[in-house]
């Protein structure tokens, strides 16, 4: 049962939560059109949370609310990392949003209660508040998608998601739904323990297990449930898909690991087939499809496809070490991405939204410094040794060859290889070609301080991966 | 034996509305209709002993998510022949998919993996046992934190309707007097300099 002790546990989300509340009010009253108090309040907010995270990090585990709230180290570390990540994309949505002239104080708050789901995911322990966290962070994303009105595309880009989006969610409730109808319980550990008394219902067990896949692999954009990502990523203003882009991302490994982990682990040998299906798939067909691509967003989205297949080897691997690996990709991927859509709202102007390879011809001439950290991000995002997009193909093919994966690692590395390629195009586009125009750029202080830190910190991470991956050990094991 | 009869009664009448629901071609008729399917799946409930589920439907899905479904229906003029346009062309389509769902699901059902044994028979409960109150407390103990968060998801709703649908005023047409007084001639009264232009032929028709 609750006790007030264990109310503690909750109190990074309960201050978001009513952080949250706040400044929905105090945006509802100030009257000032950049709403820089808004944004002000909202990165206080999630100072706040990072600092109490840190706090009440005990590295124990330990469950509050009837036990639907798990705290552990996986949790800790997923919540400090979400909410840093929050800080750095509000930073840059409030620059793209100022420079395309409509900040909206709901941006933020709806940023919040995203953060909010993400965080009730990362530490939910029952299969009701998996349901509960996703949805929270999917209804905000929808309508942060759609919420610059005169844009058609990305009306669009919203209702395409809102759909299948729910299409998706009704599927993972569907499989919920049949595993409390076998096991009667929606806790994991419980869910976990039933499934081994239960052994002569393994079919109807997997049948269950096959909509609860379906479920994560929407959220992540797994091939075949990949259709969404791309006209999203496209459609919705910059700013949003560096949002959509990284932390759902976290989230869905996060609730990969609680269902199929922590719920499911006495079925690994039948998700471990169906995983190994979608991650083939989703390395082969993003990285090829990214090839043909000519808009930077839509790239990048099938980058983003062929890298969550990689994200899921680790989990395939099946091991402590494994996991370990995902999460430390998961949470490099993240920062990656954030940075390379940083780049591309560098790039932007008011009513231009500098999102075709072709913007980024000469960028060298232009600004040789964030050439550089296109670089960086470009190198990292392709796999190239030093960088640290390196270490976690390594990481991950480590413990996939370790648990015996050979031929699905050496499909991930063959279509790696592919994938180097429009990655490389860009460097060479930056590096070797002429713009064809050279307006200025437009940035803040700010802006330019934070993408280089952002690319620096990559530099950094790739230099000496040891660090986050010790991190991402000890938070698992 | 009278259970099982009402039972049968308004399981035939649910699934007759809910066909109707889908073949009527009045969308008006259809909403009515989809109320009595709430309404007897609603008794169904009662059957089963889940008042609170039952009331609850009734009240929140006919009483109030229809009644609004049934505004729109009505305000909006929605143009039955040209929903049917692609009736006839998708039929094959939609034929084969709906014969795969067919087999696929007869060969899961027969698998053997679905005999469940049956479940226990009902306990009637004691009189004075109410499914409210149980429900209640199952609520706000062992479910109070998802409870909170349904409660949050709610609110992100209102947000993200509000924000999205509404507009700042701005065909404001108040009139405001202190401006209106203060206005001099020069505000609105424009006078133009122009060159006085050479008469014209009236018609246009010499050449």
């Amino acid at each position: 049962m609750a006790q007030i002790s264990n109310m503690m546990l909750l109190l990074p989300e309960i201050i978001l939560l009513g952080f949250a509340c706040l400044i929905l009010v105090v945006d509802t009253f100030s009257t000032d059109p950049d709403h820089r108090i808004t944004y002000v309040l909202s990165q206080l907010a999630l100072v706040i949370t990072i600092s109490l995270v840190f706090y009440l990090h005990t590295g124990a585990t330990a469950l509050a609310f009837g036990d639907v709230f798990i705290s552990d180290p996986m949790s800790s570390a997923l919540k400090a990392m979400i909410a840093l990540y929050g800080l750095v994309l509000f930073l840059y949505s409030f620059e793209y949003l100022t420079k395309q002239g409509w900040v909206k104080g709901e941006y933020f708050v709806l940023g919040l209660f995203a953060i909010l789901g993400t965080m009730v995911l990362v530490s939910a322990y029952s299969m009701i508040t998996v349901y509960l966290g996703l949805e929270l962070l999917s209804l905000s994303l929808y309508a942060m998608v759609a919420m610059n009105r005169d844009s058609a595309s990305a009306s669009e880009a919203a209702m395409k998601y809102f759909v299948l989006g729910a299409l998706a969610s009704g599927m993972l409730l569907y499989g919920i739904s049949i595993l409390y109808g076998i096991t009667g319980t929606f806790q994991l550990n419980e869910l976990n323990q039933q499934i081994l008394q239960h052994s002569e219902q393994t079919g109807l067990l997997v049948f269950a297990m096959v909509f609860i896949i379906v479920g994560i692999a929407f959220k992540l954009g797994a091939v075949p449930f990949h259709m969404w990502v791309p006209d999203v990523y496209q459609g919705a203003p910059t700013a949003v898909t560096m949002f959509v882009g990284s932390i759902p991302k976290i989230a869905a490994f996060a609730m990969a690991m609680r269902l199929l982990v922590n719920g499911l682990e006495p079925l690994m040998t039948n998700w471990q087939t169906i995983l190994i299906i979608l991650a083939v798939l989703s390395m082969g067909i993003g990285n090829i499809t990214a090839i043909a691509q000519s808009n930077i967003k839509r790239l990048l989205a099938y980058s983003t496809i062929a890298h969550i297949g990689f994200l899921l080897l680790g989990i395939i691997a099946g091991s402590q070490q494994g996991y370990a690996a995902s999460m430390f990709y998961v949470i490099t991927y993240a920062l990656m991405s954030m940075g390379a859509f940083g780049v591309v709202i560098l790039l932007s102007r008011k009513d231009f939204e500098s999102d075709l390879l072709e913007d980024l011809k000469g960028l060298s001439d232009r600004n040789p410094w964030f050439a550089f950290i296109m670089l960086i991000l470009m190198f990292s995002l392709a796999g190239v040794p030093p960088f640290v997009g390196f270490w976690a193909k390594w990481f991950v093919l480590k413990e996939l060859v370790a648990s015996g994966f050979i031929w699905v690692a050496a499909a991930a590395v063959f279509f790696a290889i592919i994938g180097a390629f429009y990655y490389l195009r860009i460097i060479k586009l930056m590096y070797f070609d002429k713009a064809d125009e050279t307006p200025a750029l437009e940035a803040t202080a700010q802006m330019q301080v934070v993408l280089s830190l952002n690319g620096i910190a990559l530099l950094i991470i790739g230099l000496s991966p040891g660090l986050l991956m010790a991190l991402c050990l000890s938070s698992l094991l | 034996m009278v259970e099982l009869l009402v039972f049968y009664f308004f399981g035939a009448v649910l699934v007759i509305s809910a066909s109707m629901v889908v073949t009527i071609r009045n969308p008006v008729f259809a909403a009515l209709f989809l109320v009595l399917c709430f309404f007897s799946s609603a008794a169904i409930w009662l059957i089963l002993q889940a008042e609170f589920l039952a009331i609850a439907l009734v009240l929140v899905y006919v009483g109030a998510v229809m009644v609004l479904f049934l505004f729109v229906v009505m305000m909006l003029d929605i143009n039955i022949a040209r929903l049917r346009e692609g009736f006839v062309k998708f039929l094959p389509v939609g034929i084969i998919v709906a014969l795969l769902m067919l087999v696929a699901m007869s060969l899961v059902i027969t698998s053997g993996y679905f005999n469940r044994e049956e479940p226990a028979i009902q306990v009637s409960q004691v009189a004075g046992y109410s499914n409210t109150t149980q429900l209640g407390k199952a609520l706000f103990t062992e479910y109070l934190y998802p409870f909170e968060i349904a409660g949050v998801i709610l609110l992100v709703a209102i947000i993200a309707a509000i924000s999205l649908t509404m507009r700042k005023p701005r065909s404001n047409k108040t009139q405001q007097p202190s401006l209106q007084v203060r206005a001099s001639k020069k505000e609105r009264l424009r006078i133009i300099k122009m060159k006085a232009e050479p008469k014209q032929d009236a018609g246009g028709q010499s050449s």
